[in-house]
Protein backbone atom coordinates (compact mmCIF):
# COMPACT_ATOMS: atom_id res chain seq x y z
CA UNK A 1 0.00 0.00 0.00
CA UNK A 2 1.38 3.32 -0.97
CA UNK A 3 1.43 5.92 2.00
CA UNK A 4 0.32 9.81 1.06
CA UNK A 5 2.74 12.08 0.88
CA UNK A 6 1.11 15.39 2.24
CA UNK A 7 3.51 18.94 3.42
CA UNK A 8 3.82 19.04 6.77
CA UNK A 9 2.51 22.62 6.54
CA UNK A 10 -0.25 23.00 3.10
CA UNK A 11 1.29 25.65 0.78
CA UNK A 12 4.76 26.57 2.09
CA UNK A 13 7.02 24.71 -1.03
CA UNK A 14 5.77 23.10 -4.07
CA UNK A 15 7.50 21.10 -6.61
CA UNK A 16 9.99 18.40 -6.95
CA UNK A 17 13.53 17.43 -7.09
CA UNK A 18 15.08 20.44 -8.87
CA UNK A 19 11.46 22.29 -9.67
CA UNK A 20 11.33 22.21 -5.74
CA UNK A 21 10.74 26.09 -4.11
CA UNK A 22 9.30 27.41 -1.08
CA UNK A 23 6.42 29.73 -2.01
CA UNK A 24 6.33 33.02 -0.38
CA UNK A 25 3.82 36.14 -1.24
CA UNK A 26 4.74 39.45 -3.09
CA UNK A 27 2.65 42.78 -2.28
CA UNK A 28 1.88 44.17 -5.47
CA UNK A 29 2.68 47.63 -4.22
CA UNK A 30 6.21 47.69 -2.48
CA UNK A 31 7.42 44.30 -3.48
CA UNK A 32 8.08 43.20 -0.13
CA UNK A 33 8.19 39.96 0.29
CA UNK A 34 6.37 37.21 3.30
CA UNK A 35 7.78 33.90 4.29
CA UNK A 36 5.89 32.16 5.81
CA UNK A 37 3.16 33.65 3.44
CA UNK A 38 1.01 36.42 4.46
CA UNK A 39 -2.48 36.29 3.04
CA UNK A 40 -4.31 38.94 4.13
CA UNK A 41 -2.92 42.04 4.08
CA UNK A 42 1.03 43.50 3.97
CA UNK A 43 2.60 43.85 6.94
CA UNK A 44 4.61 47.15 5.70
CA UNK A 45 3.49 49.91 7.37
CA UNK A 46 5.07 52.11 5.07
CA UNK A 47 2.78 50.41 1.75
CA UNK A 48 -0.81 51.18 1.49
CA UNK A 49 -1.75 47.65 0.70
CA UNK A 50 -1.43 45.51 -2.54
CA UNK A 51 -2.75 42.22 -3.77
CA UNK A 52 -0.49 39.08 -2.55
CA UNK A 53 0.91 37.17 -4.95
CA UNK A 54 2.03 33.32 -4.47
CA UNK A 55 5.48 33.32 -5.48
CA UNK A 56 8.48 30.91 -5.79
CA UNK A 57 11.27 31.95 -3.02
CA UNK A 58 15.14 32.01 -5.11
CA UNK A 59 16.41 28.01 -5.06
CA UNK A 60 19.92 29.31 -3.55
CA UNK A 61 21.04 31.50 -0.29
CA UNK A 62 24.28 31.67 2.09
CA UNK A 63 24.15 30.28 5.69
CA UNK A 64 23.44 32.98 7.80
CA UNK A 65 24.18 31.05 10.79
CA UNK A 66 23.66 27.13 12.26
CA UNK A 67 23.50 24.71 14.65
CA UNK A 68 21.88 21.63 16.18
CA UNK A 69 19.49 20.05 18.29
CA UNK A 70 20.89 17.56 20.23
CA UNK A 71 18.64 16.55 22.57
CA UNK A 72 15.26 15.25 20.88
CA UNK A 73 12.75 18.20 20.90
CA UNK A 74 9.40 18.56 22.66
CA UNK A 75 5.89 17.37 21.02
CA UNK A 76 5.00 18.65 17.98
CA UNK A 77 7.89 17.44 17.01
CA UNK A 78 7.41 13.95 15.98
CA UNK A 79 9.87 11.43 16.98
CA UNK A 80 10.08 8.11 17.58
CA UNK A 81 10.46 7.50 21.61
CA UNK A 82 11.68 3.93 21.23
CA UNK A 83 14.72 5.03 18.66
CA UNK A 84 17.64 6.75 20.00
CA UNK A 85 17.85 10.55 19.38
CA UNK A 86 19.43 11.53 16.31
CA UNK A 87 20.73 15.33 16.06
CA UNK A 88 19.90 17.06 12.57
CA UNK A 89 21.23 20.82 12.07
CA UNK A 90 19.43 23.58 11.43
CA UNK A 91 20.71 26.02 8.94
CA UNK A 92 19.20 29.71 8.54
CA UNK A 93 19.64 30.85 5.32
CA UNK A 94 20.12 34.72 3.57
CA UNK A 95 18.05 34.82 0.64
CA UNK A 96 19.70 37.60 -1.32
CA UNK A 97 16.45 38.53 -3.69
CA UNK A 98 13.60 38.14 -1.02
CA UNK A 99 16.33 39.88 1.46
CA UNK A 100 14.91 37.59 4.08
CA UNK A 101 16.14 34.86 6.18
CA UNK A 102 14.64 31.43 6.24
CA UNK A 103 15.25 28.03 8.70
CA UNK A 104 15.05 24.99 8.00
CA UNK A 105 16.50 21.57 8.77
CA UNK A 106 20.00 20.42 6.75
CA UNK A 107 19.22 17.21 4.75
CA UNK A 108 20.47 14.17 6.41
CA UNK A 109 23.94 13.69 7.22
CA UNK A 110 24.94 17.37 6.96
CA UNK A 111 26.65 18.30 10.61
CA UNK A 112 27.50 21.46 11.87
CA UNK A 113 31.31 20.92 10.91
CA UNK A 114 30.61 20.38 7.51
CA UNK A 115 29.08 24.36 7.63
CA UNK A 116 30.44 28.13 7.44
CA UNK A 117 28.52 31.25 7.28
CA UNK A 118 28.21 32.78 4.16
CA UNK A 119 28.45 29.00 2.53
CA UNK A 120 25.84 28.66 -0.36
CA UNK A 121 23.10 25.84 -0.01
CA UNK A 122 19.98 25.28 -2.57
CA UNK A 123 16.51 24.43 -0.97
CA UNK A 124 15.72 20.06 -1.48
CA UNK A 125 12.38 18.67 -0.57
CA UNK A 126 12.89 16.28 2.75
CA UNK A 127 10.89 14.02 4.61
CA UNK A 128 10.40 15.47 8.43
CA UNK A 129 8.87 11.83 9.36
CA UNK A 130 6.56 8.81 8.30
CA UNK A 131 3.67 7.24 9.70
CA UNK A 132 1.70 4.55 8.56
CA UNK A 133 -0.29 5.94 6.69
CA UNK A 134 1.35 9.59 5.39
CA UNK A 135 5.10 10.90 4.41
CA UNK A 136 5.12 14.15 5.60
CA UNK A 137 7.10 15.71 3.45
CA UNK A 138 9.35 19.60 4.04
CA UNK A 139 11.89 21.61 2.94
CA UNK A 140 15.60 21.44 3.72
CA UNK A 141 18.97 23.39 3.03
CA UNK A 142 21.70 21.16 1.39
CA UNK A 143 25.55 22.91 0.57
CA UNK A 144 25.72 23.03 -3.44
CA UNK A 145 29.82 22.37 -2.75
CA UNK A 146 31.23 20.42 -4.87
CA UNK A 147 28.06 20.20 -7.29
CA UNK B 1 11.40 63.22 30.24
CA UNK B 2 8.59 61.68 32.64
CA UNK B 3 8.16 61.91 36.08
CA UNK B 4 9.80 59.25 38.40
CA UNK B 5 7.91 56.37 40.43
CA UNK B 6 9.43 55.46 43.78
CA UNK B 7 9.93 51.90 44.53
CA UNK B 8 8.98 51.33 48.11
CA UNK B 9 8.97 47.65 48.47
CA UNK B 10 10.82 44.84 46.80
CA UNK B 11 10.09 41.01 47.37
CA UNK B 12 11.40 37.42 46.01
CA UNK B 13 10.55 34.21 46.72
CA UNK B 14 13.78 32.35 46.22
CA UNK B 15 14.36 30.38 42.65
CA UNK B 16 14.24 26.50 42.23
CA UNK B 17 12.43 24.04 41.11
CA UNK B 18 10.11 22.89 44.10
CA UNK B 19 7.04 21.58 42.34
CA UNK B 20 4.57 24.13 44.25
CA UNK B 21 2.03 26.51 42.64
CA UNK B 22 2.83 29.57 41.15
CA UNK B 23 0.15 31.22 43.09
CA UNK B 24 2.26 30.59 46.37
CA UNK B 25 5.81 31.95 44.93
CA UNK B 26 3.94 34.98 43.94
CA UNK B 27 2.17 35.66 47.24
CA UNK B 28 5.58 35.03 49.12
CA UNK B 29 7.16 37.77 47.20
CA UNK B 30 4.11 39.84 47.24
CA UNK B 31 4.27 39.85 51.31
CA UNK B 32 7.71 40.15 51.39
CA UNK B 33 8.05 43.62 49.19
CA UNK B 34 4.84 44.86 50.98
CA UNK B 35 6.89 44.49 54.37
CA UNK B 36 10.16 45.49 52.90
CA UNK B 37 7.42 48.97 52.16
CA UNK B 38 6.02 48.92 55.36
CA UNK B 39 2.60 48.89 53.65
CA UNK B 40 -0.17 47.11 54.66
CA UNK B 41 -1.80 44.91 51.78
CA UNK B 42 -5.48 46.37 52.67
CA UNK B 43 -3.73 50.04 52.24
CA UNK B 44 -2.73 49.25 48.36
CA UNK B 45 -5.19 50.60 46.01
CA UNK B 46 -4.34 48.81 42.66
CA UNK B 47 -2.52 45.37 41.84
CA UNK B 48 -0.99 44.28 38.09
CA UNK B 49 -0.05 40.76 37.50
CA UNK B 50 2.11 39.51 35.12
CA UNK B 51 0.81 36.46 33.87
CA UNK B 52 2.27 32.89 33.57
CA UNK B 53 0.61 30.50 30.38
CA UNK B 54 1.50 27.72 32.46
CA UNK B 55 -0.81 28.14 35.92
CA UNK B 56 -4.05 27.14 33.59
CA UNK B 57 -6.75 30.12 33.81
CA UNK B 58 -5.47 31.67 37.33
CA UNK B 59 -2.11 32.17 35.34
CA UNK B 60 -4.11 34.02 32.24
CA UNK B 61 -5.72 36.78 35.25
CA UNK B 62 -2.60 36.68 37.65
CA UNK B 63 -3.40 40.12 39.17
CA UNK B 64 -6.73 38.79 40.09
CA UNK B 65 -5.21 35.36 41.41
CA UNK B 66 -2.41 37.22 43.50
CA UNK B 67 -5.39 39.69 44.88
CA UNK B 68 -7.29 36.45 45.92
CA UNK B 69 -4.45 34.42 47.84
CA UNK B 70 -3.70 37.93 49.57
CA UNK B 71 -7.22 38.29 50.23
CA UNK B 72 -9.97 40.61 48.25
CA UNK B 73 -9.80 44.17 49.57
CA UNK B 74 -11.31 45.89 46.34
CA UNK B 75 -8.10 46.69 45.16
CA UNK B 76 -7.92 47.75 41.08
CA UNK B 77 -6.92 44.69 39.21
CA UNK B 78 -4.40 44.50 35.84
CA UNK B 79 -3.03 41.31 34.51
CA UNK B 80 -0.62 41.91 31.81
CA UNK B 81 1.38 39.55 29.12
CA UNK B 82 4.22 39.81 27.50
CA UNK B 83 6.41 36.62 27.01
CA UNK B 84 9.75 37.58 28.84
CA UNK B 85 8.82 41.03 28.88
CA UNK B 86 5.49 40.29 31.04
CA UNK B 87 6.99 41.46 34.17
CA UNK B 88 8.50 44.79 32.75
CA UNK B 89 5.31 45.40 31.34
CA UNK B 90 3.71 45.02 34.28
CA UNK B 91 6.06 47.64 35.78
CA UNK B 92 4.61 49.53 32.94
CA UNK B 93 1.45 49.27 33.65
CA UNK B 94 1.56 49.92 37.26
CA UNK B 95 3.99 53.27 36.70
CA UNK B 96 0.85 54.55 33.92
CA UNK B 97 -1.56 54.50 36.97
CA UNK B 98 0.79 56.10 39.24
CA UNK B 99 1.40 59.04 36.96
CA UNK B 100 -1.68 59.40 35.92
CA UNK B 101 -3.18 59.78 39.46
CA UNK B 102 -5.49 56.27 39.70
CA UNK B 103 -3.24 54.75 42.02
CA UNK B 104 -0.83 56.34 44.56
CA UNK B 105 0.20 52.86 46.01
CA UNK B 106 0.41 49.77 43.47
CA UNK B 107 2.05 45.94 43.71
CA UNK B 108 3.10 44.25 40.80
CA UNK B 109 3.58 40.35 41.33
CA UNK B 110 4.79 38.01 38.62
CA UNK B 111 5.95 34.00 39.45
CA UNK B 112 5.87 31.01 37.21
CA UNK B 113 6.18 27.17 38.09
CA UNK B 114 8.66 25.45 35.06
CA UNK B 115 7.77 22.22 33.88
CA UNK B 116 11.21 20.27 33.46
CA UNK B 117 12.86 20.15 30.07
CA UNK B 118 12.66 22.38 27.41
CA UNK B 119 9.52 25.36 27.20
CA UNK B 120 7.14 23.87 24.80
CA UNK B 121 3.77 25.08 22.75
CA UNK B 122 0.37 24.75 24.41
CA UNK B 123 -1.12 21.40 23.48
CA UNK B 124 -3.63 20.94 20.58
CA UNK B 125 -2.71 21.52 16.04
CA UNK B 126 -2.45 25.20 15.67
CA UNK B 127 -1.04 25.48 12.34
CA UNK B 128 -1.54 29.76 12.33
CA UNK B 129 0.26 29.50 15.67
CA UNK B 130 3.86 30.77 14.80
CA UNK B 131 5.04 29.10 18.63
CA UNK B 132 3.76 25.57 17.27
CA UNK B 133 5.01 25.48 13.67
CA UNK B 134 8.14 25.77 14.78
CA UNK B 135 8.45 22.87 16.81
CA UNK B 136 5.94 21.18 14.44
CA UNK B 137 7.95 21.77 11.51
CA UNK B 138 11.63 22.05 12.74
CA UNK B 139 11.62 21.07 15.87
CA UNK B 140 13.21 24.57 17.18
CA UNK B 141 14.00 24.80 20.94
CA UNK B 142 14.59 27.87 22.44
CA UNK B 143 18.62 26.54 22.63
CA UNK B 144 18.89 26.26 19.14
CA UNK B 145 18.25 29.88 18.20
CA UNK B 146 20.54 30.94 20.90
CA UNK B 147 22.88 28.57 18.91
CA UNK B 148 22.35 30.34 16.13
CA UNK B 149 22.95 33.69 17.56
CA UNK B 150 26.10 32.22 19.22
CA UNK B 151 27.63 30.74 15.61
CA UNK B 152 26.82 34.25 14.19
CA UNK B 153 28.82 36.03 16.58
CA UNK B 154 31.63 34.04 16.42
CA UNK B 155 31.62 33.90 12.57
CA UNK B 156 31.19 37.76 12.84
CA UNK B 157 33.17 39.16 15.63
CA UNK B 158 35.47 36.13 16.11
CA UNK B 159 33.79 35.50 19.60
CA UNK B 160 35.19 31.74 21.26
CA UNK B 161 33.24 29.29 23.33
CA UNK B 162 36.06 29.87 25.66
CA UNK B 163 34.66 33.89 25.80
CA UNK B 164 31.09 32.38 26.40
CA UNK B 165 32.46 30.37 29.31
CA UNK B 166 33.49 33.01 31.24
CA UNK B 167 30.14 34.96 31.28
CA UNK B 168 29.22 31.83 33.12
CA UNK B 169 32.46 31.58 35.18
CA UNK B 170 31.10 35.58 36.13
CA UNK B 171 27.73 35.16 36.39
CA UNK B 172 28.14 31.99 38.86
CA UNK B 173 30.47 34.41 41.01
CA UNK B 174 27.98 36.45 41.77
CA UNK B 175 25.16 34.22 42.00
CA UNK B 176 27.00 31.88 44.56
CA UNK B 177 26.47 35.42 46.70
CA UNK B 178 23.28 35.88 46.19
CA UNK B 179 20.94 33.67 48.46
CA UNK B 180 17.64 34.19 46.46
CA UNK B 181 19.13 32.01 43.19
CA UNK B 182 18.72 28.75 42.30
CA UNK B 183 22.58 27.63 41.78
CA UNK B 184 24.75 29.20 44.20
CA UNK B 185 28.02 27.55 43.13
CA UNK B 186 31.09 28.92 41.42
CA UNK B 187 31.41 26.99 37.88
CA UNK B 188 34.83 27.24 36.27
CA UNK B 189 35.33 27.26 32.60
CA UNK B 190 36.48 23.87 32.28
CA UNK B 191 33.42 22.51 34.13
CA UNK B 192 31.39 24.64 30.91
CA UNK B 193 33.58 23.03 28.14
CA UNK B 194 32.84 19.55 30.29
CA UNK B 195 29.30 20.20 30.35
CA UNK B 196 27.18 18.72 26.98
CA UNK B 197 26.59 19.99 23.77
CA UNK B 198 23.26 21.32 23.50
CA UNK B 199 23.26 23.13 20.40
CA UNK B 200 25.92 24.31 18.59
CA UNK B 201 28.19 25.86 19.69
CA UNK B 202 26.40 26.13 23.18
CA UNK B 203 26.58 23.67 26.21
CA UNK B 204 24.31 22.93 28.45
CA UNK B 205 26.20 25.34 31.01
CA UNK B 206 26.14 28.43 28.39
CA UNK B 207 22.27 28.31 28.37
CA UNK B 208 19.91 28.92 31.43
CA UNK B 209 17.65 26.88 33.09
CA UNK B 210 14.07 26.96 33.77
CA UNK B 211 12.75 27.97 37.18
CA UNK B 212 10.21 28.80 39.53
CA UNK B 213 10.12 31.39 41.11
CA UNK B 214 8.36 34.84 42.49
CA UNK B 215 9.26 38.72 42.43
CA UNK B 216 7.15 41.76 43.83
CA UNK B 217 7.62 45.48 43.76
CA UNK B 218 5.25 47.79 45.76
CA UNK B 219 5.76 51.47 43.34
CA UNK B 220 4.33 54.47 44.24
CA UNK B 221 4.12 57.86 43.34
CA UNK B 222 6.92 60.40 44.52
CA UNK B 223 4.84 62.07 46.56
CA UNK B 224 3.17 59.33 48.36
CA UNK B 225 6.54 58.60 49.15
CA UNK B 226 7.44 61.62 51.19
CA UNK B 227 4.38 61.39 52.54
CA UNK B 228 5.29 57.79 53.91
CA UNK B 229 8.58 59.61 55.08
CA UNK B 230 10.94 57.75 52.74
CA UNK B 231 13.25 60.99 51.74
CA UNK B 232 15.39 59.39 48.90
CA UNK B 233 13.73 56.23 47.22
CA UNK B 234 14.80 54.30 44.34
CA UNK B 235 12.89 55.91 41.49
CA UNK B 236 11.91 54.54 38.17
CA UNK B 237 12.99 57.16 35.74
CA UNK B 238 12.47 54.91 32.28
CA UNK B 239 9.82 51.81 31.29
CA UNK B 240 10.85 51.13 27.62
CA UNK B 241 7.99 48.69 26.31
CA UNK B 242 8.70 49.08 22.26
CA UNK B 243 7.83 46.90 19.64
CA UNK B 244 10.45 45.99 16.43
CA UNK B 245 10.18 48.33 13.50
CA UNK B 246 9.57 46.76 10.14
CA UNK B 247 11.44 45.18 8.60
CA UNK B 248 12.85 43.09 11.60
CA UNK B 249 15.99 41.33 9.96
CA UNK B 250 17.07 39.80 12.80
CA UNK B 251 15.57 35.83 13.41
CA UNK B 252 13.67 36.42 16.47
CA UNK B 253 11.95 33.93 18.55
CA UNK B 254 9.83 32.12 17.63
CA UNK B 255 9.82 32.69 13.91
CA UNK B 256 11.10 30.65 10.88
CA UNK B 257 11.95 33.12 8.98
CA UNK B 258 12.83 36.78 9.00
CA UNK B 259 10.72 40.15 7.23
CA UNK B 260 12.21 40.98 3.86
CA UNK B 261 14.09 44.19 3.42
CA UNK B 262 13.30 44.19 0.16
CA UNK B 263 11.11 47.10 -0.19
CA UNK B 264 11.81 48.92 3.10
CA UNK B 265 15.14 49.87 4.60
CA UNK B 266 15.92 48.41 8.13
CA UNK B 267 16.20 50.86 10.82
CA UNK B 268 19.63 51.59 12.12
CA UNK B 269 19.34 50.24 15.05
CA UNK B 270 17.97 46.92 15.80
CA UNK B 271 14.92 45.43 18.19
CA UNK B 272 17.19 45.03 21.18
CA UNK B 273 19.43 48.25 20.62
CA UNK B 274 16.31 50.01 20.33
CA UNK B 275 14.65 49.03 23.66
CA UNK B 276 17.94 50.67 25.12
CA UNK B 277 17.79 54.05 23.22
CA UNK B 278 14.27 54.67 24.41
CA UNK B 279 14.94 53.75 27.87
CA UNK B 280 18.00 56.20 27.77
CA UNK B 281 15.98 58.92 25.93
CA UNK B 282 13.34 58.72 28.42
CA UNK B 283 15.19 58.68 31.43
CA UNK B 284 17.71 61.39 29.63
CA UNK B 285 20.66 59.61 29.90
CA UNK B 286 23.38 57.58 28.02
CA UNK B 287 25.21 54.68 28.93
CA UNK B 288 28.23 56.37 30.24
CA UNK B 289 25.89 57.21 33.16
CA UNK B 290 25.13 54.28 34.53
CA UNK B 291 26.98 52.22 37.83
CA UNK B 292 25.68 48.88 36.68
CA UNK B 293 22.63 46.40 33.94
CA UNK B 294 21.14 43.33 34.49
CA UNK B 295 20.40 41.77 31.53
CA UNK B 296 19.05 38.70 30.10
CA UNK B 297 21.47 35.99 29.96
CA UNK B 298 19.26 33.04 28.12
CA UNK B 299 22.50 32.39 27.31
CA UNK B 300 26.27 33.11 27.64
CA UNK B 301 26.71 34.72 24.70
CA UNK B 302 23.32 36.29 24.31
CA UNK B 303 25.18 38.62 26.88
CA UNK B 304 28.41 39.89 25.02
CA UNK B 305 25.04 40.78 22.70
CA UNK B 306 23.45 42.76 25.21
CA UNK B 307 26.53 44.49 26.07
CA UNK B 308 26.77 45.94 22.74
CA UNK B 309 22.55 46.52 22.52
CA UNK B 310 22.72 48.26 25.44
CA UNK B 311 25.44 50.39 23.71
CA UNK B 312 28.20 48.87 26.69
CA UNK B 313 30.51 49.33 24.19
CA UNK B 314 30.65 48.96 19.94
CA UNK B 315 29.24 46.28 18.03
CA UNK B 316 31.58 43.60 17.80
CA UNK B 317 33.01 44.25 20.55
CA UNK B 318 31.28 42.18 23.84
CA UNK B 319 33.30 39.63 23.97
CA UNK B 320 36.80 42.21 24.49
CA UNK B 321 34.56 44.46 27.24
CA UNK B 322 34.26 40.97 28.91
CA UNK B 323 37.88 39.97 28.83
CA UNK B 324 38.96 43.59 29.70
CA UNK B 325 36.58 42.86 33.10
CA UNK B 326 34.85 45.88 32.36
CA UNK B 327 31.65 43.66 33.27
CA UNK B 328 32.55 41.92 36.81
CA UNK B 329 32.27 43.22 39.54
CA UNK B 330 35.01 46.42 40.22
CA UNK B 331 35.13 46.87 36.54
CA UNK B 332 33.95 50.00 34.48
CA UNK B 333 29.92 48.69 34.17
CA UNK B 334 29.40 45.42 36.12
CA UNK B 335 27.05 42.73 34.31
CA UNK B 336 24.62 41.11 36.41
CA UNK B 337 25.33 41.21 39.73
CA UNK B 338 22.51 38.96 40.99
CA UNK B 339 24.12 36.59 39.14
CA UNK B 340 21.85 36.65 36.03
CA UNK B 341 19.93 34.22 34.23
CA UNK B 342 23.10 32.10 34.80
CA UNK B 343 22.04 31.41 38.59
CA UNK B 344 18.60 32.09 38.82
CA UNK B 345 17.30 30.43 36.04
CA UNK B 346 13.89 31.79 34.05
CA UNK B 347 11.26 32.27 35.64
CA UNK B 348 9.64 33.92 32.76
CA UNK B 349 6.87 36.68 34.09
CA UNK B 350 8.88 37.10 37.98
CA UNK B 351 12.26 37.43 35.86
CA UNK B 352 12.17 41.03 34.73
CA UNK B 353 10.56 42.15 37.84
CA UNK B 354 13.76 39.99 40.06
CA UNK B 355 16.00 42.31 37.91
CA UNK B 356 14.50 45.51 39.27
CA UNK B 357 14.56 43.80 42.61
CA UNK B 358 18.26 43.93 42.16
CA UNK B 359 18.56 47.29 40.65
CA UNK B 360 16.63 48.24 44.13
CA UNK B 361 18.83 46.51 46.16
CA UNK B 362 22.36 47.73 44.46
CA UNK B 363 21.16 51.26 44.35
CA UNK B 364 19.92 51.13 48.28
CA UNK B 365 23.65 50.20 49.03
CA UNK B 366 21.86 46.48 50.63
CA UNK B 367 23.52 43.70 48.14
CA UNK B 368 25.83 42.56 50.64
CA UNK B 369 28.72 41.03 49.51
CA UNK B 370 28.05 41.55 45.70
CA UNK B 371 27.20 45.39 46.03
CA UNK B 372 28.48 46.96 43.43
CA UNK B 373 30.39 50.70 45.13
CA UNK B 374 28.27 53.49 45.17
CA UNK B 375 25.50 52.20 42.88
CA UNK B 376 23.96 55.37 41.22
CA UNK B 377 21.98 54.58 38.37
CA UNK B 378 21.08 50.74 36.77
CA UNK B 379 19.46 49.25 33.86
CA UNK B 380 17.37 46.23 33.15
CA UNK B 381 16.71 45.13 30.26
CA UNK B 382 15.15 41.60 28.61
CA UNK B 383 13.62 40.56 25.37
CA UNK B 384 10.84 38.00 24.66
CA UNK B 385 9.17 36.32 22.32
CA UNK B 386 6.48 38.02 20.00
CA UNK B 387 8.31 41.16 19.56
CA UNK B 388 8.85 41.54 23.07
CA UNK B 389 11.31 43.00 24.96
CA UNK B 390 12.02 45.86 27.83
CA UNK B 391 14.50 48.00 29.33
CA UNK B 392 13.88 49.53 32.96
CA UNK B 393 16.22 52.12 34.48
CA UNK B 394 16.44 52.96 37.76
CA UNK B 395 17.78 55.67 40.08
CA UNK B 396 18.83 56.89 43.14
ZN1 LIG C 1 3.12 46.23 0.58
Amino acid sequence: MSRTRTPVVAGWFIGDGDGFRLLGTRCSACASVFFPREDAHCRNPACPGGDLKEVPLSRRGRVWSYTDSRYRPPSPYVTDPELPWEPYTLIAVELAAEGLVVLGQAVPGVTVGDLAVGMEVEVVPGVLHEDAETVWTTWQWRPTRGR
Amino acid sequence: MTEDVAVLGVGLHPWGKRGRSFVEYGAAAARAALADAELDWRDIRSIVGADTVRGGYPGYVAGATFAKALGWQGARVTSVYAACASGAQAIGAARAQILAGLAETVLVVGADAAPKGFFRPAGGDRPDDPDWLRFRVLGATNPTYFGLYARRRMALHGDTPEDFAQVKVKNSAMGALNPHARYRKRVTAQEVAASAVVADPLRLLDICATSDGGAALVLSSMEFARRHCVAEPVRIRAVSTVTPRYPNTVLDLPDIATDSAVAAEPAAEPFRASIATAAYEEAGIGPEDLSLAEVYDLSTALELQWYEDLGLCAEGEGAKLLREGATSPGGRIPVNASGGLASFGEAVPAQAIAQVCELTWQLRGFAGERQIADARVGVSANQGLFGHGSAVIAVR
